[in-house]
């Protein structure tokens, strides 16, 4: 008992130069892990990385050069993680972990040729329009802000929707808006196809 | 005058024997001679500059037909809009689900007969491709003078 209370005492008093040192090295190392993780994990958050295997350069990523969000007339473009990866911490992280999924379908080649694609094309694609609808198409908004849409910039066709279902928040952009950078999966039950 | 006659024959044998070696040459055979065309003044030979891209219109009313059974022009863009064996964006509007609560134009019952007059419960096959007949117009002015103009009846007042 007497050698326990020694002990606390120990651990209690620690001199000075210890308490900083301890400190300073918990400070240094916290940056240097945290500057690493976020750099890493921005590094997963680019084009290249994307496209860097074959199941996304030679499938969406060749159908997406076609579409507006690749090449348009001022040369903003949205890339990858633009759509597909949340812009703000939390989301980011929350999505990043879901997608460890996607490399044992890469460890498993679940979509390895053109044809396995093509056969979980619309399961990939009812998942993107799920998370979409889901978070109100977050991602299209971080560029599409509705507050700032000018209606008379808009054709007839997109006033029309714009004003009445996307502004009561009756709809959101993806209910519209699927297969804009994608090729489309058979649509056959799709709401709003035929 | 029987010289003349010969002298101009000469002459004329002489000019086509020129005119032929002319001929030889591989630009000649392939000149326009001088006619222009819709192509321009632009030798057979040579790839001239092409035209600037015209721009397609944006959302507009409906255009007047100019015949009857003139498949109706599509007065918006259609830009990224897929018609394949998966999808058909027009039908998103034009079919007859959509048609009213978007305020397009519905698609003709006569899209879902078969050649044989037969009436399908759907869009039929053989008119299902939109843009093989439909197409969007661009800021273009007409190539030849036209003073083509509708019949009376078909006129929107």
């Amino acid at each position: 008992m007497n050698m326990l209370k020694k002990i606390w005492q120990i651990l209690k008093t620690p001199t000075s130069a210890a308490v900083g040192f301890v400190i300073a090295l918990g400070f240094v190392g916290g940056v240097v892990f945290w500057g690493g993780f976020n750099t890493t994990l921005e590094l997963t958050n680019t084009e290249e990385f994307c496209i860097g295997c074959h199941e996304m350069g030679d499938n969406v990523y060749q159908e997406y050069k076609e579409t507006i969000h690749y090449a348009n007339r001022s040369g903003v473009r949205a890339t990858c993680p633009d759509c597909h990866v949340p812009k703000d911490w939390t989301h980011k992280i929350i999505r990043k972990i879901a997608a460890s999924k996607e490399v044992w379908g890469k460890m498993t080649g679940i979509i390895d040729t053109r044809e396995k694609f093509q056969d979980h094309r619309k399961s990939m694609a009812m998942r993107e329009w799920k998370r979409m609808k889901d978070n109100d198409s977050r991602e299209c908004r971080n560029c599409h802000n509705f507050e700032y849409m000018d209606f008379s910039e808009q054709g007839s066709r997109s006033v029309k929707m714009h004003s009445t279902a996307l502004a009561s928040g009756e709809k959101t952009c993806i209910d519209c808006h699927k297969g804009i950078a994608h090729e489309l999966p058979d649509m056959e039950g799709v709401e709003g196809w035929h | 005058m029987k010289k003349l006659i010969t002298g101009l024959v000469l002459l004329g044998v002489v000019a086509t024997a020129v005119a032929q070696k002319d001929d030889s040459s591989n630009d000649a055979l392939l000149s326009n001679g001088g006619i222009e065309s819709l192509r321009g003044k632009a030798q057979l030979s040579e790839t001239r500059e092409s035209d600037k891209m015209k721009r397609v219109l944006k959302d507009r009313e409906v255009v007047e037909r100019n015949y009857v059974h003139q498949p109706p022009v599509i007065p918006h863009q259609i830009r990224g809009y897929k018609v394949d064996l998966n999808s058909n964006k027009c039908l998103s509007c034009h079919g007859w689900k959509y048609a009213k609560e978007v305020g397009a134009t519905k698609v003709s019952p006569t899209h879902f007969e078969t050649r044989d007059g037969m009436t399908l419960s759907d869009i039929s096959p053989r008119r299902y491709f939109c843009s093989q007949c439909h197409v969007p117009q661009v800021d273009a002015k007409p190539l030849v003078k036209n003073e083509f103009r509708a019949v009376e009846s078909l006129s929107h007042k």
